[in-house]
């Protein structure tokens, strides 16, 4: 608690010394809320796919609609908060067989970098550094904005859509011995982030 | 006789005793076996099954015993009264460790609400719900097994030396007879 209390801290006064690109507004995904979601889902045998998601994460954004090539965006989510519906399961993929959220609790991702669909300014692809199970490998997510603007509550947000595919091998998860379409997982992401 | 008396075991404790013996063993067993299974193994979810439903038996029949325990009689320990402190502590750990091996198994499967499958005869529905409820009482589930395997095999050792070397009654009274 303590620990998210001092990054939440960190991130704020890195956020505030970022004052260069004036217009960009910072905005923090809203959790608090639940209007954000990290799912993920992998093929079982080849035959069908499981769902899941993560429970618990956390992660903030910089969006300037003038200026989109300087978009940023963080996420750090909790290994451990894995949910599929089914606790043997669950557990079993938070073990050393797969996750390992023991030794390796978050799985976080900070991007380096944005390019703009030419096309659709609402479109785009966020490359970044994925850390997963105490490898970082660089990602590019296909993102896209679905909406934004003053909400009822009298706050402003901006909300968005991800999505990529890992390899998991990359990252160190030893799949071999199952079949070939279990190798890979497919990641969706979608939330809305508060203006700060 | 059902009951116990102050001088010998009565056939209820006896059986729930020598059902918790073999019961405890083969939960034992076929949980580190299970735990060794990989995922194609054809026994990887039918070990489960009745791993848990043996479990939640001896859950019941060991929450049966405590209060048998309580409400009849204990027949006199055979010990010295040194020695039969060390056993009252011992047998007090042991009933303590079943204990919470079996709601530790129990919490595991029913972390995030499924209910546990009996023989397929009924369900205990979950109840208590935490955070990292699955690992955490993995964790506890392995600890807590070993350490009642040794206290029990412990357990087993004294009751063959109190025969053996000390010629006392202490294990033919759990078959039963008379001190």
């Amino acid at each position: 608690m303590l620990k998210r209390t001092f990054a939440t801290a960190a991130t704020a006064l890195l956020l505030s010394g970022w004052g260069a690109s004036a217009m960009a507004a910072d905005y923090k995904i809203d959790t608090e809320g639940q209007h954000a979601f990290v799912q993920f889902k992998i093929s079982h045998l080849g035959y069908s796919y499981i769902l899941g998601e993560f429970r618990d994460f956390s992660g903030t954004f910089s969006y300037d609609p003038d200026n989109l090539d300087a978009s940023k965006a963080e996420l750090t989510v909790q290994t451990g908060s894995l949910y599929s519906n089914h606790a043997e399961r669950d557990k079993h993929l938070m073990s050393a067989d797969f996750l390992d959220a023991g030794t390796y609790p978050t799985a976080t991702f900070v991007s380096t970098g944005f390019t703009p669909d030419a096309d659709d300014p609402d479109e785009g692809t966020l490359t970044g550094d994925l850390t997963l199970h105490g490898v970082t490998k660089q990602v590019e997510l296909e993102v896209e904005r679905i909406g934004g603007g003053d909400d009822p509550w009298g706050g402003y947000r901006q909300g968005f859509e991800a999505q990529t595919r890992l390899e998991l091998a990359d990252y160190g998860i030893d799949m071999s011995s199952f079949p070939e379409p279990m190798h890979y997982v497919d990641l969706y992401i979608t939330f809305e982030g508060l203006r700060q | 006789m059902l009951s116990n008396t102050s001088e010998r075991w009565g056939s209820i404790s006896i059986a729930l005793h020598w059902f918790s013996a073999v019961a405890v063993v083969g939960l034992f067993a076929s949980g580190w076996w299970i735990s060794t299974l990989t995922y194609y193994h054809p026994w990887y979810n039918a070990a489960p099954w009745w791993h848990k439903s043996v479990g939640i038996t001896l859950l019941a029949l060991t929450l049966l015993r405590v209060v048998w325990r309580l409400v009849t009689p204990t027949p006199r320990p055979l010990e010295h009264s040194h020695e039969a402190l060390a056993a009252r502590l011992g047998h007090g750990l042991i009933y303590l460790l079943l204990l919470t091996v079996l709601c530790s198994g129990y919490l595991i499967s029913t972390a995030e609400g499924s209910p546990i499958s009996v023989f397929g005869w009924f369900e205990i529905p979950a109840s208590w719900r935490f955070s990292r409820q699955a690992t955490l009482m993995g964790t506890l589930h392995w600890y807590a097994a070993w350490t009642l395997v040794i206290l029990a095999a412990g357990h087993a050792l004294f009751a063959l030396k109190h025969h053996f070397l000390d010629h006392r009654a202490t294990l033919t009274r759990m078959l039963g007879r008379g001190s």
